[in-house]
């Protein structure tokens, strides 16, 4: 205690020392004019001179964190040690994350609203995850979990919300991917985004207002206003899976305003491992490319991109099965049943996808005004999967969806007043589905167009130069029109004849053909204020409220879902979802520390959830029904984390997630709430050493206490042919698992204006074999076992 | 303004766009599922005596009726019963024999016979994949079997049909499902009774 009085003492007595140097494009050298410089937790900033040179007085001997900013260069940070006055070059990386001069004055940088919760993802971040998947690096941020089908499907999950609660926001176009199913990962490559920002809540409207989750927006790099060419390749290869993958992107950009710029990634894998077998048939085949090009002038400006996403993914053998019999004898013997040599090869069961996303957009802007911006985007996914099929089917797929999507959005923003700032919108779209009759499987989703037409505003203003204060509504209207048949058993089990008779189309021998058409109303809104005190210190407090329309499973899958041995039954009476979210923020450094906690608060009624009710029994045997309803929920929760630098080279970070999911009818755990996660790293950063940074990573998972007992009993043959009558247990989480992963890499110039960075990992570093209870495979095998990873990227 | 004429144009070509977007209602065919098995018949004919027939039909497939299940008499105790299996999709007209695509892709499937140990019964596979393929594999399908009654007595007989079982596994070809793994097409239990 009295040594770090002392201490105390000793650095106020002397605080007159300096940091200076000049600060440098980190792509051709030049000097950088115009950067900020600031001293996180203290008042002390400076701007880089017209030689780049800069100063920052006053320091005391201790440690900084010097955050500088310039506007064509990501946002960089970097610690620095003072005991006496010292030169320090500092070099901003501008490649990957341009931000145009246009777009910095018009854009409002916070995706979401001012005093939502968020937080972004930056490229050095993304491209550690290159041969990933979104949800893999999304998990990075505390309070994003995911939601597994083996280790390639991953879902990301928000605050213990997904699929349809939580939209993906690709280049400001909303991704229509068939998102509503859970082994539905979202179609889009990673290496295409830039920056990530996840906004956990609906505050920002202007991209819908169903977020009861929240919204995950990708932004592609922009171009800078200047005569440049840069691009970048990254090779990675992984030994479990034996995979590799590449992926390169180039721009070329005039000082015009004119841009032109493509990026490819192909991903080849095999089948993953486990610690102790192979997961035979979990390879997997990625394409994707995007292309684009525009015109960025300070008063107006257009777009044009491209992107594709094609991905072939096998789907562990072993969970194909074909009734509860089956699955009985998948989870008592803990082992998956099937278990083949190593190959590249993928077999059915697998999916094929592929996603298009075509957009042109313009913007405008007006003096004393704002900027107007039209945006067309159009989009169509194919989903095919493949399951185990006899004879003349087996190279058929089970369900064939093609989802085409056209939206015309159009968003004014008002910024002529810097303390006011209002954006006003309106959006339409036309979405089809057809799925493919051809499978010769009676259509899990059926024919249907669907309209929306959607409007917002949103405004935030500066109330005092410390409270910021945001609001925003929004209003949908959807229209979906569907074709569907039923059995005339399942309609007459339902009970739909009576309120939905007048529907019936067509009545055949044994279905008959039913033509929905239901409209909604949504409302949503937002309001918040942002205050912050003392430099890099800010507290949000946001409260919002989201509706969301049942999506097209929720109201009329009826039939049997192969990959999950359930029959899935719909509901025609589902009404729309309306969230309250209260949500608060904190966050501040001051020194080496930093801080974040935000606890949350999401009441939902009408939640629509899917539960079991009873067997249904078929020549195949017995399977759990599975029934859409809806109930009242709440959730609740907090996201912690905190870092702190113990000198310029050593800091520890470590991140806290925790939900609690109760349905309110019934007093009990909602289904599938994540499990409270403690992530800590331990990083070694040493500049002069070609750039090391060696980092290990702790992801400790607890067993999640609270689940619903959805437990069934059913009596079958046994493998000794006796008839038992057994508790399946299908509710009880997997336990607790705490996992290590190394990282490590280093820079070296290669050629003149380029850089190679090496990067060495090693992920579950003890090969620990575990399951966890948010993979949908855990019946029928652990986990991936240790995985070295290798990865170098040319920056050029 | 400029402004508002800007707005209105994009308003303008918003109220285009969703007017004129299509609106086929043309009817989505029907499918009528290929590949449902509706119903297992099992036949078991005695050296002497009445045949007797096991029956499982559901004819609403993955629908929520259970399936109609019939046993048309008890088996002679001591008796030595041939069986075969016969599996029919009965949602099309004519009926479809699935048997024909069982028998070319016998490599692939294989039927399981097992009684509960009230029942005094034992099932011997009389088929192989040979029979069907001409592969030379002595690997038994299950079509055919024999089953010999023992002394009176009641309890269960399930049939299973596993389509991809690991045939190479221990006991597999000798009828014991325990190593099969695979996925099952077909598992129905019926009632019998020898006298």
């Amino acid at each position: 205690m009295l040594v770090l009085f002392l201490g105390i003492q000793l650095q106020a007595q002397q605080c007159d020392y300096s940091i200076s140097g000049v600060v440098r494009d980190f792509h051709d050298g030049n000097v950088l004019v115009n950067s900020t410089l600031s001293v996180n937790g203290y008042e002390i900033y400076a701007l880089s001179d017209f030689d780049g040179s800069y100063k920052l007085d006053g320091l005391c001997a201790g440690t900084y964190t010097i955050t500088i900013t310039h506007p064509e260069c990501e946002v960089a940070e970097f610690t620095v040690k003072v005991n006496e006055n010292i030169t320090r070059d500092f070099k901003l990386e501008h490649h990957t994350e341009e931000l145009n001069a246009v777009t910095v004055q018009g854009e409002n940088s916070n995706k979401g609203s001012v005093s939502s919760a968020s937080t972004t993802l930056h490229t050095e971040t993304l491209e550690q995850y290159s041969n990933a998947s979104l949800g893999d690096a999304l998990r990075e941020i505390p309070g994003v979990s995911s939601l597994n089908t083996g280790s390639t499907i991953v879902k990301p999950v928000i605050q213990g919300l997904h699929s349809s609660r939580v939209l993906i926001i690709n280049n400001g176009t909303r991704m229509e991917d068939q998102e509503w199913g859970v082994e539905h990962a979202p179609n889009l490559d990673l290496n295409s985004a830039s920056n990530i920002t996840v906004v956990k809540g609906a505050s920002a409207l202007r991209y819908g207002g169903d977020a009861v989750g929240g919204v995950i927006v990708t932004d592609p790099p922009k171009a800078p206003v200047k005569d440049t060419l840069f691009g970048k390749t990254i090779l990675s290869g992984a030994s479990n899976g034996r995979s590799l993958g590449l992926t390169s992107s180039l721009m070329k950009a005039y000082k015009s305003g004119f841009y032109i710029q493509g990026q490819g990634t192909s991903k080849y894998a095999g089948d993953l491992r486990s610690p102790d077998y192979v997961l035979s048939n979990t390879g997997l085949r990625e394409h994707d490319f995007s292309v684009g090009f525009g015109l960025n002038k300070f008063t107006y400006g257009f777009d044009a991109y491209y992107s594709y996403y094609d991905s072939e993914i096998g789907i562990l053998r072993a969970s194909h099965i074909g009734n509860v019999s089956d699955l009985v004898r998948a989870i008592n013997s803990g082992d998956p049943n099937y278990v083949e040599d190593f190959t590249y090869d993928i077999n059915a069961p697998k999916q094929d996808v592929q996603h298009h996303l075509a957009k042109l957009s313009f913007f405008k802007r007006f003096e004393n005004a704002g900027k107007l911006s039209v945006d067309y985007s159009f989009q169509q996914n194919n989903r095919k999967e493949f399951d185990i099929r006899r004879g003349d089917d087996s190279d058929k797929p089970s369900l064939d969806l093609r989802l085409t999507t056209h939206t015309l959005a159009t968003n004014f923003l008002y910024d002529a007043r810097s303390d006011f700032k209002a954006n006003i919108g309106v959006q339409a779209s036309y979405q089809e589905n057809f799925p493919n009759p051809t499978t010769g499987i009676r259509r899990l989703i059926p024919d249907y167009e669907m309209y929306t037409l959607g409007a917002y505003a949103t405004a935030d203003y500066d109330l005092s130069s410390k409270v910021r204060l945001d609001a925003g509504f929004r209003y949908d209207f959807r229209q979906v029109d569907a074709q569907k048949y039923y059995l005339n058993s399942s309609w007459e089990e339902r009970g739909y004849e009576e309120d939905y008779g007048d529907l019936v189309v067509q009545r055949l021998e044994t279905q008959l053909l039913v033509n929905p058409v239901f409209d909604y109303h949504n409302f949503s809104g937002t309001v918040g204020a942002r205050y912050s005190f003392q430099p890099n210190w800010n507290l949000k407090l946001n409260l919002s409220t989201a509706s969301r329309a049942p999506n097209p499973a929720e109201l009329f899958s009826d039939g049997l879902h192969h990959s999950a041995a359930i029959i899935e039954l719909g509901d025609l009476s589902l009404n729309q979802e309306q969230s309250y979210k209260a949500s608060i923020e904190l966050n501040g450094q001051t020194g080496g520390f930093t801080f974040g906690v935000n606890p949350f608060y999401n009441r939902i009624n009408d939640f629509i959830i899917i539960e079991p009710n009873g067997l249904q029994y078929t020549t195949r045997g017995a399977f759990p029904v599975y029934e859409y309803g809806q109930v009242n929920a709440r959730l609740f929760g907090v996201d912690i984390q905190a870092a702190y630098a113990f000198n310029a080279n050593f800091n520890i970070k470590s991140a806290f997630a925790y939900v609690n999911g109760q349905d309110l009818d019934r007093g009990r755990p909602l289904i599938d709430m994540p499990a409270p996660s403690v992530n800590t790293t331990f990083a070694f950063t040493k500049p002069e050493w070609n750039n090391l940074t060696l980092s290990l990573r702790n992801q400790s998972i607890m067993r999640q206490t609270r689940y619903p007992d959805n437990d069934f009993e059913i009596t079958y043959v046994d493998n000794s042919g006796q008839q038992v009558t057994e508790t399946v247990e299908v509710s009880r989480p997997p336990s607790a698992y705490s996992l290590f992963h190394f990282s490590s890499s280093m820079d070296f110039e290669v050629f003149k204006q380029s850089t190679l960075t090496v990067g060495l990992f090693v992920d579950n570093m003890m090969n620990t074999a575990y399951r966890d209870y948010l993979n949908r495979q855990r019946y029928f095998a652990d986990d991936l076992g240790r995985n070295f990873r290798i990865q170098l990227k040319l920056n050029y | 303004m400029k402004t508002t004429k800007y707005i209105a144009l994009a308003l303008i070509a918003l109220i285009n766009f969703t007017s004129c977007s299509s609106d086929d209602d043309s009817v989505p065919e029907v499918i009528n599922e290929e590949e449902v098995i509706t119903t297992v018949n099992i036949t078991l004919v005695p050296e002497t005596g009445d045949t007797v027939i096991l029956s499982s039909q559901d004819l609403d497939g993955d629908g929520p009726n259970p399936p109609v299940v019939s046993v048309s008499g008890s088996l002679q105790a001591g008796m030595l019963y041939s069986g075969s299996i016969e599996l029919l999709n009965e949602t099309v007209t004519p009926a479809e024999v699935v048997n024909e695509e069982i028998q070319e892709e016998a490599d692939e499937h294989q039927f399981f016979y097992q009684v509960t140990s009230s029942l005094n019964a034992t099932i011997t596979y009389t088929d192989s994949e040979n029979q069907y393929l001409s592969n030379g594999s002595q690997n038994p399908v299950g079509i055919s079997f024999n089953l010999q009654a023992g002394a009176a007595s009641t309890g269960k007989f399930t049939a299973t049909l596993i389509h991809e079982p690991s045939k190479e596994a221990e006991g597999v070809s000798d009828g014991d499902i325990t190593n099969a793994g695979g996925e099952s097409d077909v598992a129905q239990t019926f009632d019998i009774t020898i006298e």
